[in-house]
């Protein structure tokens, strides 16, 4: 749900990588933290497990700059991957303003993307979304890996609506910010249409 | 349609918990949406970072609803975490979350007494800005001729 504080001149918005286990979605968020000027962000809060596993969330906010006399800022979320780690997943789907779907491109990983796809649509629209209406991206990464499907078959298999597909390395960076701005302008863009 | 707060609005909340500061000794007290978004802070924030304050007292709300669920409670309509010199009230107000940070000059009864009491304001408050949110005139909002270009313009800036 997108905030708009007049007193205060900001609009925050929130957007939440989706996606397998170890698809991806705490690298991105690293990424653009580490890349991002101390000034633009907060603080990255990682709630994980002792192995660095997700255990319920990655959160970091980011400022993008100023529209029109407003503070942009968008509010980056991740969801735990591990199948059983359901309930808290679904939590973080409220209130999203715009989804980012982290596909691993390994082959061995191509049943784990359905399934957390599938779960995706099936957890928005528990929170009364529909995945075709919102602002979605979908990001093929680990581009660099050996063993990856060709991207345009993953594209077949994953796309939904014609929505942004963009490859991408996360560990070293390629193709994050390609995806946050695509998804981010979906979002700026459907509060100009609402 | 967005969540829209006006100036009138944000003014009143704050002075309602700029009040509750007061009366219940508190060091910080914060407004939070369920969602995990700040309405409003006031208090000794100085390095308390309340964006991710607000985001995990959601998360953590959350969570605990859930856990009510699972053992046939609607939702647990107040939280506590004692520390050893903070500790922290969240009272849970419908979509809203209200947060009271305290130290060894305030008590956890008071805190309670004092969230309790102003809570039905700031539902009130609340109520009014999902009131006029719903009835505002899309056309209004400052984003509504937002510009490719503008949009294009805040990824240039970082």
């Amino acid at each position: 749900m997108t905030f708009i504080n007049y007193a205060s001149r900001e609009i925050n918005c929130k957007i939440v990588y989706y996606g397998p286990g170890l698809c991806g979605k705490t690298t991105n968020l690293q990424h653009i933290y580490d890349a991002t000027a101390p000034q633009a962000k907060g603080k990255l809060i990682s709630l994980a497990t002792e192995t660095d596993r997700t255990l319920f969330f990655d959160f970091m906010p980011l400022e993008l700059g100023t529209v029109r006399g407003f503070k942009t800022r968008f509010h980056l979320y991740t969801v735990p991957g591990q199948v059983f780690y359901e309930a808290s997943r679904k939590l973080i789907l409220k209130g999203v303003d715009g989804v980012v779907f982290v596909a691993d491109s390994q082959e061995e990983r191509m049943d784990a993307n359905i399934e957390s796809l599938y779960n995706l649509e099936e957890n928005l629209r528990a929170h009364g979304y529909d995945l075709l209406k919102i602002p979605y991206v979908l990001q093929l990464n680990k581009r660099d890996l050996p063993n990856v499907i060709p991207s345009e078959d993953l594209a077949v298999e994953l796309q939904k609506k014609g929505e942004p597909v963009v490859e991408a390395v996360a560990s070293t960076g390629v193709g994050v910010f390609d995806t946050l701005k695509a998804v981010a302008k979906q979002v700026l863009t459907e509060l100009r249409k609402s | 349609m967005p969540i829209l707060i006006r100036e009138q609005r944000y003014h009143h909340i704050k002075a309602l918990l700029a009040r509750l500061r007061l009366d219940a000794s508190a060091r910080v007290v914060v407004l939070v949406e369920k969602d995990g978004q700040q309405i409003a802070a006031h208090g000794e924030v100085g390095a308390l970072d309340t964006t991710s304050l607000a985001s995990l007292v959601a998360g953590n709300v959350a969570a605990t609803g859930g856990m009510a669920k699972l053992i046939g409670e609607k939702e647990f309509p107040t939280l506590s975490h004692e520390g050893d010199k903070e500790s922290i009230h969240i009272s849970v107000i419908g979509r809203i979350l209200l947060v009271v940070v305290f130290d060894q000059r305030s008590s956890l009864g008071l805190v309670k007494l004092r969230s309790k009491q102003v809570s039905q304001e700031l539902a009130a408050a609340f109520a009014e800005i999902e009131r006029e949110s719903a009835a505002s005139d899309k056309s209004s909002l400052p984003f509504s001729e937002i510009t490719d270009e503008e949009i294009d313009s805040l990824f240039v800036q970082n």
